[in-house]
């Protein structure tokens, strides 16, 4: 055990960036999986849209990250690994306020990852074998991606009170 | 993962180890920082009123200290079960370490949604060899082996 000061490598930070393709697996295989599990009352355009503009906004992500990682020389995740582990563990909720807070959550969480990584690799004075201002900016907009998708969610949801 | 948080992680280990108050020098030790910058960081815990530190005996967590190392500790698993579990890290345990300062438990929370991790969790976590019981069964992880092999 030790504190750790990371980013420190390029492995080290490889591997946060598989962690950030995870992370939008997730919230694309959960944004699916709402979107077809929600009750016929419960359906309506603007949550469709939603879910359907989360999920291609996820894919987006995963791919730039994906890119990222590959120069790296890090493995990429594979989707199809992701979707089956939500499938297989994820009780999706059924009704609008349960999936427009997990939406929330979704994008919460992603803002705090992004975030977080963000200050790390600000933090450190590593030399990376990628462009640390194209990494950076990449990052700062996906972050940026995810804070107005929090807006999003929540504007639909004060509409719904 | 903050700093704090860390502190808080290691000082419970130490006293699950010690089954007594953690010293200074030990704490110091499990997180490769000088004794001054444990004592600094103790001080701030106590006036959080996270710890409770007397001279000669060493620092004890109180109830809302030992609430949140737990929960720092249920973090430290999910990172490591996670690594096994969906990247298929080999040498999880020191990637782990790396990576844990930069993950918040938000973040973890969400990656606990698709591993397979018991319940018992935190209470499973093998405080000698810094990593989850459970995940020293599954890997059939020999820790004499490792022990001697430290030595």
């Amino acid at each position: 055990m030790s504190l750790s000061y990371p980013v420190a490598s390029d492995h080290q930070l490889a591997r946060l960036l598989q962690i950030g393709m995870v992370l939008e697996e997730v919230v694309e295989a959960r944004a699916y999986k709402h979107a077809e599990s929600l009750a016929p009352a419960d359906r309506d355009v603007e949550l469709e849209a939603l879910l359907e503009d989360a999920a291609e906004e996820s894919a987006d992500h995963r791919a730039e990250l994906e890119a990222l990682v590959d120069e790296l020389e890090g493995d990429p995740v594979a989707y199809e690994e992701i979707e089956e582990l939500v499938a297989a563990r994820y009780e999706a909720d059924t009704d609008t306020d349960g999936v427009l807070y997990d939406q929330l959550a979704n994008e919460e969480t992603a803002y705090k990852f992004y975030d977080d990584l963000i200050e790390a690799i600000e933090g450190s004075d590593v030399r990376f074998s990628i462009d640390r201002d194209r990494l950076l900016t990449t990052l700062r907009d996906v972050r940026e991606d995810e804070a107005e998708g929090v807006e999003d969610v929540t504007r639909l949801m004060e509409a719904r009170e | 993962m903050n700093t704090q948080n860390q502190y808080l992680k290691a000082i419970y280990l130490v006293q699950q180890q010690a089954d007594g108050p953690a010293s200074t020098g030990k704490v110091a030790e499990a997180l490769d920082v000088s004794p001054a910058s444990a004592n600094e960081m103790i001080g701030k815990l106590e006036e959080a009123g996270l710890a409770d530190h007397e001279k000669y005996t060493g620092v004890d967590l109180t109830d809302e200290g030992i609430h949140r190392a737990r929960e720092a500790l249920r973090t430290y698993c999910i990172i490591e079960r996670f690594l096994v579990e969906v990247l298929e890290v080999e040498e999880f345990r020191a990637e782990a370490r790396q990576l844990e300062s930069v993950i918040d438990e938000t973040v973890a929370d969400r990656l606990d949604t698709i591993i397979d991790r018991d319940p018992a969790c935190p209470d499973c976590f093998d405080a000698e060899a810094d990593v989850c019981g459970h995940l020293v069964d599954d890997l059939d992880i020999d820790l004499e082996l490792e022990s001697e092999a430290a030595d």
